[in-house]
């Protein structure tokens, strides 16, 4: 059975649906794609005990309501062809052919090794709000949130209203940058709302700039977190600790296809033009790939690039504008947020880097070449390719990234030997 | 809309445990032990990322192994083994 | 001072096991190589000891070779892992042919036995039903040779070795070669550099055949043994444009390694259809393969002589150039035993087998 769309989109977060909407609206057959079993992506993730915010069900239902628009869940994208897209859900392949492809892979969080964080208890900030919101138990649990940059206020808010106690946020961008980075929010008055609404959820919360965690402790799970503020350092017994440094683009995907990425900063992103275009021609991107903008610049380049597919250059020129507004401001998260160097340094010789096959950092350090290093440590051979201890090893560098092989995931043998996707002429 | 009340049960290390519906298996797992796994060396291991990147939350989702458990949904029966055995490289 | 005993072009694990053995022998040498080492043939093979019995030449090199290797298997790089080897008979026809088979290692030394069906699926139940019995190499192993090779050549470099890392030879002259950064090294050459062979002795006929392979996620109980079917033989000798045969292996770290496919296609792109055939006859033999969750699939080039066998000599027409290259898909079994072929006529000291099938000679017309 062959699975045509007129658009593919890889990616059901504010990006993807918002392009499934303007590319649908124009009668194209869309195909909507994530491999998650509810839309929304990581800032619309589904909560199990609360509403989803009124943003989200607009976007929701505005997909929900045209019938041309095929919402394939649970859908993993493993190997891609400029016509064609190998996926596997519910262990199963299937071939899907496109015309067009948008990319809205959105973004995943930046984890840092340090001393300590392979602890259970340890996790991401983004990861902990997303564990959360899908029902994790943190009722009663004593939580430090700890990194960098806004995601930091949110993930503490999602995590106080399932109940966690709340112990404090360590934001390792100084005061100063803090001071100046709200001094200029007043341009974007939706963001001062919502800022004004963090402080309020997080009331009695302390929040402590120029701070940061230096190590976890614990023996078979975490025990406590030692944290550094200014000069002092302070030991805090806690159940989990969230810390996140930011967002770094999943541009995997891209890369298998040979789209352009702009490599000139630690992590690469999509290169498009002001239509969201790619330098291939049927291919299109949107949203965090194209480098952290947040929420807002989801959405309006979302809608960009859908009416862009649908040769709609009026509907999408008449965005660019609050596009550029919107990449503004995350230019302003950029410039406030820069990471301490010594958030780079922290990992000592004995800290696991690569937690797929337990390479210690030391282990790296007789090697210049990443491909060397691989072979002789396997850093990068587990089953999280590399995207975890890589782009860390980017961030620190270490190493720079490497490109992207088929699988992108993890999949089945039999996927892999789908014969839809492998029985016509290799692009 | 409404999960709070409607709950799934899942049987995580041959214990029962209920969630919301629209929980992950890692949120099971969670209320049941803290610990996933063991990495390479056998040290205690569980899920970092939350998002399906990282791969410490692998299980055994009724009978098929290597399962991410933060991207599969809880299912009434599900039947869920965490890998205790210390696995040596 | 740029003048060597012997400079040695290339350290792959044939190139590594040369230089090493060339340093304890006392020489002065130099190794050049211009990328990580180990990285090219020997980074994507699948690290299997095994000796075939097809050919009578190579059979005696892999016998010579694996009693070589067996000094390693405490050696923590090599990550020696004894899972012996189980060759399996589809059906009465295949199996009829294994006691042959079973004298002709017995001659050469090799210990193999008989398997009954009853036993085969004792030993590895994943198997699918209706297989007709195997044959069991039980002293085989299989290594990481990557590490082997790194530490075969920092042993040579401990032993005043010179290593050029990261540059290449750029041509050969009378008393040496020359390096792409305008160094000289004098001396006397080996050139062990597999599928670039071409680049510096063109004479002498090389191809490179791709092959696939893919590992999984860590399945430790999935298989013991590395399987293989009796036909492998047939697809590494015969002449078929694509050919696949069932190979999968289980490594020490319980990731199940599946192979194996070869072409001649100088592309490193994966090829999905030739991926699929080979995947498609491991899943006939294993049918519960097509569950496990598969990481990396990767490709790799085996250099290919016209006759199967390595160049292993001096090179007929140049003065003191000599050449260890072109195994095929037993680079890492026959490379210890290459070593000691080369090295020893080098040296003017007897080989231990016979060195004339090897003889670059046999090929120059």
């Amino acid at each position: 059975m062959v699975e045509r769309y007129d658009v593919l989109i890889v990616g059901a977060g504010p990006a993807g649906l918002a392009a499934a909407d303007a590319a649908a609206g124009h009668g194209l057959r869309v195909g909507l794609i994530d491999a998650q079993a509810t839309q929304g992506g990581q800032v619309w993730r589904h909560d199990v005990r609360r509403a989803p915010t009124h943003a989200a069900v607009i976007a929701f239902e505005a997909v929900a309501r045209h019938a041309n628009i095929a919402w394939l869940e649970r859908t993993q994208v493993i190997a891609a062809a400029t016509d064609k897209l190998l996926v596997e859900q519910d262990g199963q392949s299937r071939c899907l052919h496109y015309g067009k492809l948008i990319l809205a892979c959105g973004a995943r969080e930046l984890l840092l090794p340090f001393p300590g964080w392979t602890l259970p208890g340890v996790l991401g900030a983004g990861g902990a709000q997303a564990l959360v919101k899908q029902g994790w138990p943190v009722k009663g649990k004593r939580v430090v949130v700890a990194g960098s940059g806004p995601l930091l206020l949110a993930a503490a808010a999602t995590l106080r209203k399932h109940g966690a106690i709340m112990l404090g946020i360590y934001e390792q961008t100084s005061a100063a940058q803090l001071t100046a980075f709200a001094s200029r929010l007043w341009r974007w008055p939706a963001r001062v709302a919502q800022a004004v609404a963090l402080r309020t959820a997080l009331a009695g919360v302390p929040y402590r700039a120029g701070a940061f965690v230096r190590a976890a402790y614990g023996d078979a799970q975490l025990r406590a977190a030692e944290v550094h503020i200014g000069k002092r350092t302070r030991r805090i017994d806690c159940d989990l600790l969230a810390v996140g440094y930011g967002l770094v683009p999943n541009v995997e995907l891209a890369q298998l296809l040979g789209v352009a990425l702009d490599e000139r900063g630690r992590h690469p992103h999509i290169e498009v033009d002001e239509d969201q275009r790619t330098n291939l021609a049927n291919m299109y991107a949107a949203g965090e790939v194209c480098g952290i903008g947040g929420r807002d610049v989801a959405r309006i380049e979302g809608a960009i690039a859908g009416h862009a597919t649908a040769g709609d250059a009026a509907a999408a020129r008449a965005l660019h504008p609050a596009r550029r507004r919107a990449r503004r401001f995350s230019a302003l998260l950029e410039t406030h947020f820069a990471l301490d160097p010594r958030i780079r340094d922290l990992a000592d010789a004995d800290t696991i880097v690569c937690r797929c096959e337990d390479v210690p950092l030391s282990a790296l350090n007789d090697y210049t070449d990443a491909r060397a290093a691989k072979l002789a440590t396997r850093c990068g051979m587990g089953a999280c390719q590399g995207r975890i201890c890589g782009t860390a090893l980017a961030e620190l560098d270490h190493f720079p990234r490497t490109g992207s092989r088929p699988p992108i995931f993890p999949a089945r043998l039999a996927t892999l030997a789908d014969a839809g996707f492998a029985s016509t002429t290799p692009t | 809309m409404s999960s709070t009340t409607k709950l799934v049960r899942v049987w995580v290390n041959g214990c029962s445990v209920d969630v919301p519906a629209g929980a992950n298996v890692a949120a099971a797992i969670a209320r049941v032990v803290p610990v996933f796994g063991h990495g390479v060396s056998g040290r205690a291991r569980a899920p970092l990322c939350g998002m399906g990147v990282c791969f410490e939350c692998r299980v055994r989702i009724d009978g098929a192994d290597q399962q991410r458990a933060c991207m599969t949904i809880a299912r009434d029966g599900m039947r869920v083994q965490t890998t205790t055995e210390v696995r040596h490289g | 001072m740029n003048t060597f005993d012997l400079v040695v072009v290339g350290a792959g694990i044939v190139g590594a096991a040369c230089a090493d053995l060339a340093a304890a022998q006392g020489l002065r040498i130099a190794i050049v190589e211009p990328d990580p080492i180990g990285g090219g043939a020997t980074a994507a093979s699948m690290g299997h000891l095994v000796v075939m019995d097809d050919d009578p030449a190579e059979l005696a090199l892999s016998r010579y070779s694996l009693q070589l290797w067996e000094a390693y298997a405490d050696l923590p790089e090599a990550e020696f892992s004894r899972c012996g080897t189980l060759w399996i008979a589809r059906d009465e026809r295949e199996r009829a042919g294994i006691d042959a088979k079973i004298a002709r290692l017995a001659q050469a030394g090799v210990r193999a036995q008989a398997i009954d069906v009853n036993t085969l699926y004792e030993l590895e139940p994943e198997l699918a039903p209706g297989l007709a019995g195997g044959m069991l190499v039980a002293g085989e192993a299989v290594v990481y040779p990557p590490r082997v090779a790194d530490f075969l050549v920092k042993r040579a470099v401990s032993r005043r070795a010179d290593l050029f890392q990261g540059r290449r030879v750029q041509q050969l002259v009378d008393d040496g070669v020359v390096l792409d950064d305008g160094t000289r090294l004098s001396g006397p050459v080996l050139i062990a550099t597999g599928c670039a062979l071409p680049d510096l002795l063109p004479m002498l006929p090389m191809r490179a055949r791709k092959g696939h392979l893919v590992i999984t996620d860590r399945y430790p109980a999935f298989v013991h043994h590395q399987l293989l079917e009796l036909g492998y033989a047939d697809s590494a000798h015969g002449d078929a444009p694509i050919s696949v045969a069932f190979n999968v292996q289980p490594r020490p770290t319980g990731q199940v390694l599946i192979g194996s496919s070869r072409e001649f296609d100088t592309t490193r792109d994966i090829s999905l259809p030739t991926l699929r055939r080979m995947l498609d006859r491991a899943f006939a033999f294993l049918p519960r393969l097509r569950d496990l969750q598969a990481l990396r699939i990767w490709t790799g080039f085996r250099p290919t002589t016209p006759d199967g066998r390595p160049y292993l000599g001096p090179v007929p027409g140049l003065r003191d150039v000599w050449v260890a290259a072109g195994h095929e898909g037993l680079g890492v079994t026959t490379a210890f035993g290459s070593a000691r072929l080369v090295i020893d006529q080098l040296l003017g000291n007897r080989t231990a087998i016979d060195s004339t099938p090897y003889l670059p000679a046999r090929s120059i017309v």
